[in-house]
């Protein structure tokens, strides 16, 4: 993980390597006579992660986690910087070099209704990355699509079914079958468990814990429920209007975060448990993100914003031995009580 | 309106609900009973497929024209099961209101916020355009809107999701409602956005004295927001009791499963989470006795007989299991992992 290897340079090196990630959209022309705006939805984010770890990305919707997603898999070109696997920089690589390299990471979808398609055999959804690397007799292919359908806990008679004959839950373990038929060594996934009931998710989540164990896979995790990402993650990136505002280990953020917008993320989640008397949020503007505005990006709804950071965007720095922070106020942040579990 | 308080605003007896699927015919919601007076809040809590929504859409008069409804929906005394669709239109929007779960389907985009909010004024008042547009003007102001008086002609493409949501509010609100149904409100939006839409309901029933039917999957979101709690599963009320009572002595098998099987904060990595084995019955195919009899781990020849009639384990804190003596017994441990 990140921090780590910093403290030990020597340290081996890592699966996935982000180096300061920037990725700007053109907005539609309002005028003639103006130039055409520009929406950073991703502002200089770096983060790596190691053989068989896994990062979690949370934050709202527009802090840019999905633009992160897609860079990480090579769908966009980044406007700057850097994705290396395993030291290859993916955007410097031929096309066709690119494409027998997706074989190493691959990717699982929110939506099990909309990301199979409803006209094919589970088999040949399932083996789609396979064929589309290069030809294979049918007998090993059909072995190669039944193996992991039986990983995810399916069994080899629903290889000739179609979607629809399945529920969300068995759906999503089709996805994650098609990912895992290629043997990557790192699997982004998009909000993996969101449209699942409880109870699947559950199980769904149990699955990737149980195949990271087995193979030894990295996941980048989407997602914008905390709980979710802290069951599964090693490492926890918050973002933030596309840059990554605190990172580290699950049990740092949840003891004490050091970023007040991480604070309000968790204080946001509502507790399952008796008495839970609302608690009151007060209201938070919605901040947008213009373009050349100075000053730290939370600052507009943050309690603890001063002058300073209002005029100086704070830069991400050390916390704790294994914890960053974007604040100027990190340490009056992390000296804050902290934040009630559900079981307390 | 009228009805002295200690009668119910709404109550439902014995809903029925049976809906032609391409599977046939499937029974969706069966013996659901529960009352709202005024200003009270009733959650309901289940997975897809354990037929909230139906609930909610039979209390609408929403329901397809090939539903069967039986039983009992009484507002103020008068039944509403087998009402006319020009009665039924007279009441919607006006006296019993919804809000969807996806605010960009719920609001058309061919027209302005204004004159959607604007609408059940003008359908069921003899607003004028002028003042319609003045009050959905007032009302989204309430709602939180920033900048209501310039923003009401805008579409909801140009919304945000939470903006949206506040609209999709109210436009609920617009004639005063005295039963508010919100069918998983927040599902679509972020855990802050979340918090503050949550805030206002809050604000709103406590300020107009509205009985509020709360849909979610959200057992947290269920847990700070109503003050009575239902649980449903296969169609059909499983617990149901003061909130804080089901909290802390769940008494179904379901309730527990579905408590246990959440990822919860600050749980160490590592843990793996209980899951409850099996999937949710189809309802086209509900089995005869305990719906949840397939999925549950304590379950005996007996359950599958009949469907289990609701056992009282406290005050107005009602459980249909036979089985209430062994998972009351577990639930303090299901509380304390």
């Amino acid at each position: 993980m990140t921090m780590l290897d910093q403290a030990s340079p020597s340290a081996e090196l890592p699966l996935l390597d982000v180096k300061d990630l920037a990725q700007r959209y053109t907005l539609p022309r309002e005028s003639v006579f103006k130039p055409a705006g520009q929406v950073h939805a991703l502002n200089g984010v770096t983060a790596q992660v190691m053989a068989g770890c896994s990062l979690g990305v949370v934050g709202e919707s527009g802090s840019g986690k999905s633009t992160f997603a897609r860079l990480v898999m090579a769908l966009e070109r980044p406007s700057s910087g850097s994705v290396s696997l395993m030291g290859r920089d993916l955007n410097r690589m031929p096309a066709d070099e690119l494409r027998r390299a997706r074989r190493d990471f691959q990717m699982v979808f929110q939506d099990p209704y909309g990301s199979l398609d409803p006209r094919q055999s589970i088999a040949r959804i399932v083996a789609e990355p396979v064929t589309a690397l290069g030809r294979m007799d049918r007998t090993t292919l059909r072995q190669r699509v039944a193996t992991v359908l039986r990983q995810v806990g399916l069994r080899d008679a629903d290889m000739d079914k179609f979607p629809h004959e399945f529920s969300g839950g068995q759906r999503q373990r089709i996805a994650i079958a098609r990912a895992l038929i290629t043997q990557p060594k790192l699997i982004v996934a998009d909000e993996p468990v969101s449209a699942l009931d409880v109870s699947v998710q559950a199980q769904v989540l149990n699955l990737l814990q149980d195949l990271q164990d087995q193979f030894g896979l990295s996941y980048i995790l989407i997602s914008h429920d905390l709980a979710v990402v802290d069951y599964l993650c090693d490492e926890i990136a918050v973002m933030y209007l596309g840059r990554i505002v605190e990172q580290g280990s699950p049990e740092d953020l949840f003891a004490h975060c050091a970023h007040p917008y991480t604070r309000a993320l968790l204080e946001a989640v509502p507790r399952a448990r008796a008495g839970g008397v609302r608690r009151r949020r007060g209201a938070q503007a919605i901040a947008s993100q213009s373009v050349g505005a100075t000053g730290c990006p939370y600052a507009s709804r943050c309690a603890l914003a001063d002058q300073h950071c209002r005029e100086i965007a704070p830069a991400l720095r050390k916390v704790g031995p294994a914890q960053l922070a974007a604040c100027h106020r990190a340490e009056a942040v992390m000296a804050l009580p902290p934040i009630s579990s559900e079981e307390s | 309106m009228g009805g002295s308080a200690n009668t119910p605003l709404i109550e439902v007896r014995d809903l029925g609900v049976r809906l032609n699927t391409s599977r046939g015919p499937a029974q969706a919601v069966r013996g659901v009973s529960f009352a709202l007076k005024r200003g009270e809040t009733l959650g309901l809590v289940g997975e897809s497929g354990c037929g909230k929504s139906v609930t909610a859409l039979a209390l609408m008069g929403l329901l397809p024209e090939s539903a069967v409804i039986s039983g009992s929906i009484r507002l103020d005394g008068s039944e509403l099961v087998g009402l006319s669709d020009a009665n039924y239109c007279k009441l919607r929007g006006n006296r019993i209101s919804m809000i969807f779960q996806e605010p960009m389907t719920a609001l058309n985009p061919m027209h302005t916020i204004g004159r959607q909010v604007a609408e059940p004024l003008r359908r069921h008042t003899n607003c004028s355009a002028a003042q319609a547009r003045k009050e959905a003007i007032a009302l989204l102001d309430r709602v939180g809107l920033p900048d209501a008086a310039k923003r009401v002609d805008a579409y909801p493409h140009q919304f945000s999701g939470g903006q949206r949501q506040r609209a999709t509010i109210a436009m609920a609100l617009a004639c005063q409602p005295d039963v508010l149904i919100a069918d998983e409100p927040t599902t679509a939006l972020d855990v802050t956005i979340q918090g503050q839409i949550l805030d206002l309901m809050a604000d709103l029933v406590a300020e107009r004295g509205m009985s509020m039917l709360l849909i979610s999957h959200d057992l947290g979101v269920i847990a700070e927001n109503v003050q009575r709690m239902a649980v449903m599963y296969g169609g059909t009320v499983v617990e149901n009791g003061a909130t804080d009572a089901v909290f802390t002595r769940m008494g179904h098998p379901y309730t527990q499963g579905l408590f246990r099987a959440r990822p919860r904060l600050g749980v160490r990595k590592g843990t793996r989470l209980k899951t409850i084995a099996g999937t949710v019955p189809e309802l086209a195919d509900l089995p005869s006795g305990c719906t949840f009899a397939d999925r549950c781990a304590i379950v005996e020849d007996r359950c599958r007989v009949v469907l289990p009639a609701a056992v009282d384990v406290g005050a107005g804190h009602g459980v249909r299991c036979l089985r209430t003596d062994i998972s009351m017994a577990e639930a303090a441990g299901v509380l304390g992992a």
